[in-house]
């Protein structure tokens, strides 16, 4: 045990981990406080960069780049009433509204004294609940698996939209391209059409870098909303006055730290979703819920917290079943299977301080980010005066090359062009994103372990509830699926 | 482009149908009753179910009298700087994949960005310019420290 950490320190502390470390903050503060680049797109354009890097700095920079971009989407919330990503977006409004009063000092500080916080919350939840939860999980069989991953894609599909109908279609499309190429039961070459590149599949980073990345330059490309203006606001010391609100809100900084790692360990869920609900139950328990939207700072300091504790909770599922609990954890999951780290409850028995290393990895960066943070806010303005039509071509052509360097394919290139094409589209007809990802990431394993729990039981379906854990989990799932019924019917019932 | 929920219906309906047919041409697993098309068989069951339920419904509220157009163009289309914007967006992708190979990562990538940074109204010296610095440090970047294979095309005879 203390040869682990002995060993995960050394390759923290590693000259080249701090540096990798210090690069992907600027990375990160970068990416979050330009708007129209999000912390995802953030992880999905390290990937062709760690590709080239040892396990645990590749999973340096994905952590602290993403934990910077979440913080640093506060920025332009507050400079220019625009999110710097989607995770900031619950208290933009809130946080512009206090720039306006001349407040900006205070609502910079909160969102990054609090996303510190929340980010060290979750960590700490994840440093205890991630090894019990793998000692428990080591006894599953592929009956609990099945029901788990199912379980997973459900949540994915009734949390990150009010579409259910349609999260159900992009959840099957999802699937479906995860059963392209050799990769099942029986090695058979499936939809490859005689096509020799789809034998192995569709790619997995080449697509995740065409959602994430591409799409979002279609859309800024085709946007046609005026230049925002930047306010002039002096921004004085953001430190001060933050320990008398920690004073003053304990109850709301620990109910979105929690509320967020939860939504985080959720799959689908991610930290944009976990701020909005924590400022919408921010707001509901108040002492002062009129003050919200006038520009007061308690459901910045509750939300802030929320979406930085999100980040952490979804490595719980990624590392212990590989299941991801967001669309960044998606990604890492695919490079921790490039990196021949497979995730899942072997990982923190055979390797544990690798797992160590995470951990250790995710208080370094969420305490790096004070003065980090600190210096981005300083040079803020010359960051949102980045100008973004250079910016964005070259990001596309790095999407490009990027795609290209993990297997030195044009093919590659084309899947990324045409899945940045397909999710603009998607999403502009109200088809959400996430449970597509969702499924493309966890088809394999669906597949793998519905098939091999159908031939242990020789098709026998009640055997999927053979088991105490299985059969929990599968009631589980269908109380799941069941619930928008119940909760239409209701209204009927009382009226 | 946004499409009517009866488009999208009934266009769901008809690809799960043609999933469902050709799934039933893969083999079966030796003596087994499971095989490579039982989870694209269901998931083709799946999206045929989710189909016809938009079509219903979507049928249902214009039988209410709800109209909603069948296509719906974005609003970016009636903008002339946005419809160029995506038209050249499209085009130099399609020339990056076409050209890259014969004309050279450099060449092509320094149109590439030239024309998108015009577009999106930077003066078209200085995006030529800017183009050209930024290819060349993507290249230096990918090519020289991370070892990858960019081609040279054109510019062969003097890669360095």
């Amino acid at each position: 045990m203390n040869a682990a950490w002995m060993q995960a320190f050394a390759m923290v502390f590693e000259p080249y981990n701090i540096v990798v470390m210090l690069g992907a903050s600027v990375f990160g503060l970068f990416v979050g406080a330009v708007p129209g680049l999000t912390a995802t797109m953030a992880t999905a354009l390290l990937v062709p960069v760690t590709f080239f890097m040892a396990p645990i700095p590749a999973i340096a920079a994905m952590v602290t780049a993403t934990a910077m971009a979440i913080f640093s989407g506060d920025i332009p919330g507050c400079l220019l009433r625009m999110p710097g990503t989607p995770a900031s977006a619950a208290y933009t409004d809130e946080a512009y509204a206090m720039t306006r009063k001349g407040m900006a000092e205070v609502a910079l500080g909160a969102g990054l004294v609090f996303s510190a916080v929340g980010g060290l919350f979750g960590t700490a939840v994840l440093m205890i609940a991630a090894p019990t939860l793998a000692e428990f999980a080591l006894k599953f069989s592929s009956f609990e698996y099945f029901w788990l991953v199912l379980m997973g894609l459900t949540c994915a599909v009734f949390i990150s939209s009010d579409k259910p109908l349609k999260g159900l279609v992009t959840l099957f499309l999802g699937l479906l391209i995860a059963c392209v190429g050799l990769n099942n039961p029986a090695a058979f070459p499936r939809f490859t059409f005689g096509n020799t590149e789809l034998l192995g599949g569709i790619g997995l980073v080449p697509m995740m870098i065409g959602m994430f990345a591409v799409s979002e330059i279609i859309r800024y490309v085709v946007d046609t909303a005026p230049e925002a203006l930047l306010v002039e606001a002096e921004v004085g010391n953001v430190f001060k006055g933050m320990w008398a609100l920690a004073v003053k809100y304990p109850l709301q900084i620990l109910r979105g730290s929690v509320l967020g790692t939860i939504v985080g360990a959720l799959p689908g869920a991610g930290a944009d979703i976990a701020a909005w609900m924590s400022y919408a139950m921010s707001k509901r328990f108040s002492k002062e819920p009129e003050k919200f939207g006038t520009g007061h700072v308690e459901g910045i300091v509750e939300s802030g917290s929320a979406n930085n504790s999100a980040l952490a909770g979804a490595w719980i599922p990624a590392l212990v079943f590989g299941i991801p609990g967001d669309s960044i954890t998606a990604i890492v999951i695919g490079v921790l299977y490039m990196k021949n780290m497979n995730p899942g409850p072997t990982l923190f028995t055979t390797n544990p301080q690798n797992i160590y290393a995470v951990f250790l990895l995710f208080i370094i960066a969420n305490l790096i980010m004070l003065p980090l943070g600190w210096l981005c806010i300083k040079v803020a303005k010359r960051i949102l005066k980045v100008p973004r039509d250079v910016l964005m071509p070259v990001i596309l052509l790095f999407c490009l090359v990027g795609a290209f360097a993990i297997n030195n394919t044009t093919f590659d290139i084309g899947v990324m062009l045409v899945a940045g094409l397909a999710a603009y589209l998607l999403e502009a007809n109200g088809f959400p994103i996430t449970p597509l990802i969702l499924g493309v990431v966890l088809g394999g394993m669906l597949e793998e372990n519905l098939v091999s729990s159908l031939i242990k039981s020789d098709g026998n379906v009640l055997a999927f509830f053979g088991r105490p854990i299985a059969a929990t989990l599968g009631v589980m799932t269908f109380l799941i699926w069941l619930s928008p019924l119940l909760r239409r019917r209701r209204p009927k019932a009382l009226g | 482009m946004k499409l009517n929920d009866t488009v999208w219906g009934a266009v769901l309906l008809v690809c799960a149908a043609a999933l469902f047919v050709h799934v039933q041409g893969f083999p079966a697993i030796p003596g087994q009753r499971v095989g490579p098309s039982a989870l694209p068989g269901a998931l083709a069951v799946g999206l045929g179910v989710c189909g016809a339920i938009l079509l219903l419904r979507s049928l249902r509220a214009a039988a209410r009298g709800q109209r909603v157009a069948w296509v719906e163009l974005p609003g970016w289309f009636g903008s002339r700087p946005q419809v160029i914007g995506f038209v050249v967006l499209v085009a130099v992708n399609l020339l990056y994949l076409v050209g890259v190979e014969r004309l050279g990562f450099i060449v092509t990538g320094t149109v590439y960005l030239a024309a998108l940074m015009a577009v999106l109204r930077v003066r078209p010296l200085r995006a030529l310019a800017l183009g050209l610095v930024m290819t060349l440090l993507i290249h230096y970047a990918f090519y020289k420290l991370l070892k990858v294979p960019l081609p040279w095309g054109l510019l062969q005879p003097v890669a360095w």
